[in-house]
């Protein structure tokens, strides 16, 4: 009995060690820097934002960028739309255009590691699949950025207006949000990506941006309707700040949280609504390529030349998955109730700690 | 509570109108629906552009048009509903007739499955927060949601059918596969009941070694080539479930409940030749109704013998296991089918297809040859889809648990003494399930629209494809029929969400709160 109680103490007086832990490594610093702390600590996310970063550099610099007038060519040598003649050395046979990358190095199978000449090999005319592939993620991405962007301000301003001025307002532009999620968002893809799609990729992702942004609006309404109501709020208002003024500076910095974490969300489920509907042939059209209609395109190749179908769905969910775990590390790291489990290392010490307080007692 | 449910009526009509009237125009503005005969060389081309603008009549504005439309529809309320016409002449309302049960059909047994597993996978994880298991659990459901359904429905043809069927054909279990099965299998077991290090190791050892002596032992008989349970081992299976289900409902302890659970697995054994040969008899949907309600009667009523207190639980436990082990009867019976289904001429032992919804070649009337190949014919798109929409559930009843884990009534339930199965499975998982059924009713739009990508891939003729070929014709009247439908669904599941939700928590008042 006795024993149990003493237990007992040491627990508690670990656990105010514990979070005597957590107060000193905060102390003294902004919200800001305690979000950035949090997220760099968090391994999944720091390793995804790692992968993404470097996949976005390759994938824009491999195959070089074209915005209006300005372009910089890419520092690989072949173009997506460039045909070749197809290459058999090396490859098992009856098959032509296998991949050439060889990521073994030469003490494993006695070839060193290198690109080759085509590292992702070619498609059955002879392009270049490493240059498709680049030239495919290149506008993914886009397409995903831009939605991201698009429906984050357009969600953003409708949700945060809403919620704040209510009345008649918030009626007018929940039912317009409303209207659009009835529709289901493949069908607004379809409709939109069949007409538009063949205008180019920019044109595609501004119109599924335009639809994109109504879960997130729901969401900053919601987040608006409970913060008006704090008490910081109407301190502002006293002090005589103008809506604008509340809305942007006092109420948005207190949401920022939820709204990135659902930005992310978003974006990672634009980029499997670009592949999907470049997959069903409403997306990017020929002779333009994206990751959903190169997967589109050679599925039915799957058992002669599986490299094909391959690579665009690893890209697809490198990205994807990259995303959602960035996301999950950023939601983490918004969360004030998260704490940051306890190594092994310092669990030991604070325990060490309060035996001895307890023994001393 | 009724003022309210009309409201919502109210905003749902006024959605749709707006909704529809936003897609008609969206629709009816961004292309030309004559693109195609115009380019045409046919020298009569002029006569059917005319019938064409006069039949779709496409020499007015798009809104008006659209109140035309309106007007069809409107006809529902003087019971004179009017879809229109698709391009071909055929009236809409047909076409979607003929296709709302096969989406129907591809889409629930999916719902139900993501669900079951979902659920349980998310309590699991929750339970062992921060576990290794939760952690792979994690990593497993994130790559689930990064998963083009496309990408895997192409892995699933190719690993799921087309080598399965080979292996089918000779049905050996390589060691190789044994060995990683039963590595696979231990590791599971291991880390979902997990514990102290040596009692980790001994479920290891013990998963690993039932697995790898249960697969060689099925891959000598060649098992798979004329698969089926027999009374003795359906036996053992029943009463498993016996122990599991008052396991989870009440609790070993309840020792009335397991006599219960027990006699239903006797029963299960007692009827196994019986059942076999109703399963045969001719009047086959009166039969097979009496039978079901036979199992309900009898699961209901044999508990009466052995409590005469506090019967609920019992008779609840009793009517569980007794449903399952009927389902394991059918297993077994669909099991013995097998064999027969894999040596009619249609199937020819490749029985898994990679596309079509049922084998058009096979001959109608054997009930249970048709009921398998239709099984057979679900379990790809099925398990497609089912990796797609379980992520969800396996995260969010995560969240939930743990959300509900660290309230104050758990604390008190702890507190009183009652032990962790009732507070795990009465105070916390009923609170779960609340905001879960919210989202289980909006995730089947969610499903709907995964149904179209996997309708396309695997070739089944549902809402999807009259969607896809209403984009690509250009057929106004026929999208807007799907989507009027689909709409409808999505707007009807978010009120039955909430309605559900008041009624399920006491705490929301729907209705009353709002205004």
């Amino acid at each position: 009995m006795i024993f149990k109680r003493k237990q007992k103490v040491v627990e508690n007086l670990a656990e105010a060690n514990e979070n005597a832990i957590f107060n000193k490594e905060t102390e003294g610093l902004s919200q800001g820097q305690i979000v950035f702390r949090r997220f760099i600590r968090h391994k999944a996310a720091m390793i995804s934002v790692f992968v993404l970063f470097s996949l976005i550099m390759i994938v824009f610099t491999s195959s070089g960028i074209k915005i209006g007038p300005f372009s910089i060519s890419g520092w690989w040598p072949y173009k997506f739309d460039q045909l070749l003649d197809l290459r058999k050395e090396g490859c098992p046979p009856e098959i032509v255009g296998c991949p050439t990358l060889d990521m073994m190095p030469s003490i494993i199978d006695g070839t060193s590691m290198g690109l080759g000449v085509h590292p992702f090999g070619q498609d059955d005319i002879g392009h270049d699949y490493f240059a498709m592939v680049m030239r495919g993620a290149q506008r993914s991405i886009l397409v995903m950025l831009v939605i991201g962007f698009l429906g984050g301000s357009i969600g953003i301003v409708v949700g945060s207006i809403s919620g704040y001025f209510r009345g008649w307002v918030d009626a007018l532009l929940m039912r317009l949000t409303d209207f659009v999620i009835t529709i289901p968002t493949i069908v607004i893809g379809s409709v939109v990506g069949y007409h538009f799609g063949n205008l180019g990729v920019g044109f595609l992702a501004f119109y599924l941006g335009i639809f994109a942004w109504t879960g997130l609006s729901r969401l900053v309404r919601g987040e608006f309707l409970k913060l008006r109501e704090m008490e910081f709020v109407d301190a502002a208002r006293v002090a005589g700040a103008s809506n604008r003024r509340i809305i942007f500076k006092h109420i948005l910095p207190n949401a920022v949280g939820i709204i990135i974490v659902s930005i992310t969300l978003l974006m990672s489920g634009a980029i499997l609504l670009e592949t999907a509907l470049s997959y069903l042939g409403f997306g990017v059209v020929a002779p333009d390529v994206s990751l959903g209609s190169l997967i589109s395109q050679f599925q039915d190749s799957f058992t002669i030349r599986p490299w094909l179908f391959w690579w665009p769905g690893l890209f697809i969910i490198t990205i994807a998955l990259s995303i959602n775990f960035i996301g999950d590390g950023l939601r983490d790291a918004f969360d004030p109730r998260q704490r940051r489990r306890l190594s092994k290392k310092d669990k030991a010490a604070s325990r060490d700690q309060a035996k001895i307080a307890a023994a001393s007692n | 509570m009724f003022a309210y449910i009309v409201r919502r009526l109210g905003i749902i009509v006024v959605t749709l109108f707006g909704s529809s009237f936003i897609l008609y125009n969206l629709a009816a503005l961004s292309g030309d629906p004559l693109e195609g005969l115009r380019t045409s060389q046919d020298p009569n081309v002029k006569q059917q552009i005319i019938a064409l603008t006069r039949q779709l009549q496409l020499d007015l504005p798009p809104p008006i048009r659209y109140f035309y439309w309106l007007k069809g529809i409107l006809g529902g309320l003087v019971g004179d509903i009017n879809f229109g016409m698709t391009r071909t002449g055929q009236p809409v309302i047909d076409q979607i007739a003929l296709a709302v049960p096969t989406t129907l059909r591809l889409v629930s047994a999916a719902t139900v499955l993501a669900i079951v597993f979902g659920i349980s996978i998310g309590i699991i994880t929750a339970l062992r927060q921060y576990s290794r298991f939760d952690y792979a659990m994690t990593f497993v459901s994130f790559l689930l949601f990064s998963l083009p359904i496309f990408w895997v429905a192409v892995l699933l043809k190719e690993y799921l059918a087309i080598q399965f069927n080979d292996f089918l054909g000779e049905p050996t279990i390589t060691p190789q596969w044994i060995f990683f099965a039963s590595v696979f299998s231990g590791i599971f077991w291991a880390a979902i009941i997990s514990g102290s290090r040596a009692r980790v190791f001994a479920i290891f050892g013990i998963a690993g070694t039932s697995t790898a002596a249960l697969l060689s032992y099925l891959s000598a008989t060649k098992w798979f080539a004329n698969p089926g349970f027999g009374p003795i081992v359906l036996f053992g299976l029943a009463v498993g479930i016996a122990f599991g289900v008052t396991y989870i409902s009440t609790g070993l302890g309840n020792s009335a409940a397991l006599k219960s659970a027990l006699a239903m697995a006797v029963i299960t054994l007692i009827l196994y030749y019986p059942n076999q040969w109703l399963f045969g008899v001719s009047n086959k949907k009166l039969v097979y109704l009496l039978m079901i309600i036979a199992l309900f009667v009898v699961s209901g009523l044999v508990p009466m013998l052995f409590s005469k207190i506090d019967r609920g639980p019992i008779i609840r436990t009793s009517i569980l296991s007794a449903f399952l082990m009927g389902f394991l009867t059918v297993v077994d019976k669909l099991m013995q089918t097998w064999k027969p289904y894999m040596e009619t001429d249609a199937v020819y032992f490749r029985p898994v297809p990679t596309i079509g919804q049922v084998n058009p070649l096979l001959e109608p009337g054997n009930f249970w040859i048709n009921f398998l190949d239709i099984l057979v014919h679900l379990f790809l798109p099925t398990t497609a889809l089912l990796l797609i929409s379980f992520a969800g559930y396996v995260r969010f009843s995560r969240g939930t648990l743990l959300e509900v884990l660290s309230q104050d009534y758990i604390r008190t339930a702890r507190a009183k003494g009652l032990t962790e199965r009732t507070v795990i499975m009465r105070h916390a998982f009923r609170n779960t399930m609340i905001p879960l059924t919210t989202i289980m009713v909006v995730d089947v739009m969610s499903v709907i629209g995964g149904a179209i990508i996997t309708e396309r891939i695997f070739g089944w003729i549902g809402m999807g494809t009259l969607f896809n070929q209403a984009i690509g014709s250009f057929d106004l009247n026929l999208l807007m029929g799907v989507f009027l439908l689909t709409g409808f669904l999505g707007v009807s599941a978010n009120l039955v969400a909430d309605l559900l939700y008041s009624t399920l928590d006491p705490r929301v008042r729907s209705g009353a709160g709002k205004k």
